[in-house]
């Protein structure tokens, strides 16, 4: 397996707080990497840092070999990288509908002077691409009109539509209903495997982490405290007391 | 609405004005000058949809009159007047463009306004090139080769206007609806996301805005062609002022608004003009107050309205 993104000794501090200090990571193609980790503790920053959207005052990312450092986001997002976003970053007064057609539009050129013509050809791909998400029923709806499970749905299938090669999602379950995650996310991950996309995920349910990552990296002030597959991260007793016990595993006595 | 409705409905109200102008021999003038002052107001209402309001629109319309009462001397053929200064003033609507889709709201608003009144000071101070206030006459000109009597000139621009009014009106429309107008509309609720889908807010603002621009001179173009005088008077705030008032007064939901605004605005502003002098300003402003707070979708979004009663009926 080949590395798709290298991170090398990352730094970025708001006022004295270091929301990156020195971060290493490689992220491995075709893998599902789950970052877990306490409020605060930089996963946001790292997928803000990865996406463009913030510059880190020291270290390095590559990308399938680039460096893509201080590239435009929208640069970034067309070399292969999409992400969603903690908060859904919707067009509120769109459509569903028109939010995913409008995400294919904008993968294929907004400028192309073809995109008038093919406004059938996105909104087909948009329904398909929603229909995988269980959301068809809600196309028509306006997206501020969601609940915000479904709002979250809506974001992750809008950087779907870009077909990236690394999604980055950033707490892709939260606001899904407990009943639905489990489901949501096996679904999300057919989706992303048939499309052979590597995914990092920020991740607060240790359920999904443990079924869905190929390995786990623990996130804490700033730094990558433990890196390695869900069986032994998952089972280390400095996490489970350091990460776990804030954010408890939800329903593991009756998993157990 | 159906496209096939609005392309009857489009081509109904073409021929009611024509009708009009028939039967109200008088009333040719002010259409004319209502269906121009409707382009640059379509430019006004794409712009809206990204959720911005420029308050100097004016200026590209004052600069492509201008361009025509300059350039007729040299070239006096309408037709080509007409083309040559509605791309001149998009040529500086991509230059001012570049620089204002930097930025938004109360921002964008004041560098258009800024700017207009920029363009309008130069055309007052320059005596000797633009005889300031006295403004110029345009002399004679041709319409597609032929020398036409004042008669047949005004019916002339008038067929003129509302070909461009309708053309640009499809040309919105089918703007709005392609991947670039939604991504316009996308402005105004997210605009960082449009970054995050590989795409750059700015220049899906600035190809609106040279659009707006474009409309806006081949208005000023036909107004000059019109009144066959220009001022500085068009490039004043007021001006501009009266492009944004017509746009709300006419309904930014759909197309049909401008032109509909724009009509009843000249037709008001005549019948007011001669029935009470005065109190037309106090008339302007009753009428936009109860436009915004009884009919936030303008004249044409109160005319649908009654059109759905009545089918429900
Ligand atoms: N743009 C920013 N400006 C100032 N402080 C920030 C910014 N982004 C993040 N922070 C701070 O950095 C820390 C890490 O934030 P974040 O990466 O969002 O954490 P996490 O996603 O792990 O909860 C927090 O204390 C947050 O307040
Ligand atoms: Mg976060």
């Amino acid at each position: 397996m080949s590395v798709l993104l290298s991170a090398r000794g990352l730094r970025i501090a708001f006022g004295g707080l270091k929301a990156a200090d020195g971060i290493d990571l490689d992220v491995m193609e075709g893998e599902f990497l789950a970052i877990i980790g306490p409020n605060g503790a930089g996963k946001t920053t790292f997928i803000n840092m990865t996406t463009g959207y913030l510059r880190p005052q020291a270290g390095s990312i590559t990308y399938d070999g680039r460096p893509i450092l201080g590239m435009k986001p929208r640069r970034i997002v067309r070399a292969g990288i999409a992400r969603s976003f903690q908060l859904p970053q919707l067009f509120t007064e769109h459509t569903v509908l028109e939010n995913a057609a409008l995400a294919i539009a904008a993968r294929e050129g907004l400028w192309s002077p073809l995109a008038p013509l093919l406004r059938r050809r996105f909104r087909a791909e948009a329904e398909e691409l929603l229909d995988r998400f269980g959301l068809l029923p809600l196309a028509g709806r306006r997206a501020d009109a969601l609940n915000e499970g479904a709002r979250k749905l809506a974001d992750i299938a809008m950087a779907v539509a870009l077909r990236p090669r690394l999604l980055l999602m950033d707490e892709p379950t939260s606001g899904v209903a407990s009943a639905e995650k489990m489901a949501v996310v096996e679904t999300l991950a057919r989706v992303l495997r048939q499309s052979r996309v590597t995914a990092v995920f920020v991740e607060h349910d240790m359920d999904v982490v443990a079924r869905f990552a190929d390995r786990v990296a623990v996130w804490g002030q700033g730094k990558i405290m433990a890196l390695g597959p869900p069986e032994q991260i998952l089972n280390d007793p400095a996490v489970l007391r350091d990460v776990i016990g804030i954010a408890p595993r939800e329903g593991s006595h009756a998993a157990a | 609405m159906s496209r096939t409705t609005e392309i009857l409905l489009a081509l109904a109200a073409a021929a009611l004005v024509l009708l009009l102008a028939w039967a109200v021999p008088w009333l040719r003038f002010v259409l004319t000058i209502a269906l121009a002052k409707g382009l640059a107001v379509l430019g006004i209402l794409l712009l809206l949809r990204a959720g911005q309001v420029s308050f100097g629109h004016a200026l590209f319309l004052a600069f492509a009159a201008y361009a025509v009462a300059f350039g007729a001397s040299t070239i006096p053929e309408a037709l080509i007047l007409l083309p040559l200064a509605a791309i001149g003033a998009a040529l500086l609507g991509l230059v001012i463009g570049l620089f204002v889709v930097r930025y938004r709201e109360i921002f964008f608003g004041m560098l258009n306004l800024a700017l207009s009144m920029v363009f309008y000071s130069l055309l007052e101070k320059f005596y000797a090139i633009t005889h300031g206030t006295d403004g110029i006459r345009l002399p004679p000109i041709t319409f597609a080769g032929q020398t036409l009597g004042s008669e047949a000139q005004g019916w002339a621009m008038l067929v003129l206007a509302l070909v461009l009014a309708l053309g640009f009106g499809a040309l919105v429309r089918t703007y709005l609806a392609s991947p670039m107008g939604q991504a316009l509309a996308g402005i105004k609720t997210r605009e960082a996301r449009l970054e995050f889908m590989g795409a750059s807010g700015r220049s899906v603002l600035l190809a609106a805005y040279v659009l707006s621009a474009l409309m806006a001179g081949a208005g000023g173009a036909v107004l000059a062609m019109t009144s066959r005088h220009v001022t500085p008077a068009l490039a004043y705030w007021t001006a501009s002022g009266e492009l944004v008032f017509i746009a709300i007064l006419g309904g930014a939901g759909s197309v049909f608004g401008p032109f509909l605004g724009a009509v009843a605005y000249e037709l008001t502003r005549v019948y007011a003009a001669a029935l009470v002098a005065d109190a037309w300003q106090m008339i302007l402003g009753m009428v936009l107050l109860l436009v915004i707070l009884f009919a936030p979708g303008g004249l044409w979004g109160m005319g649908r309205a009654l059109l759905a009663r009545r089918r429900a009926a």
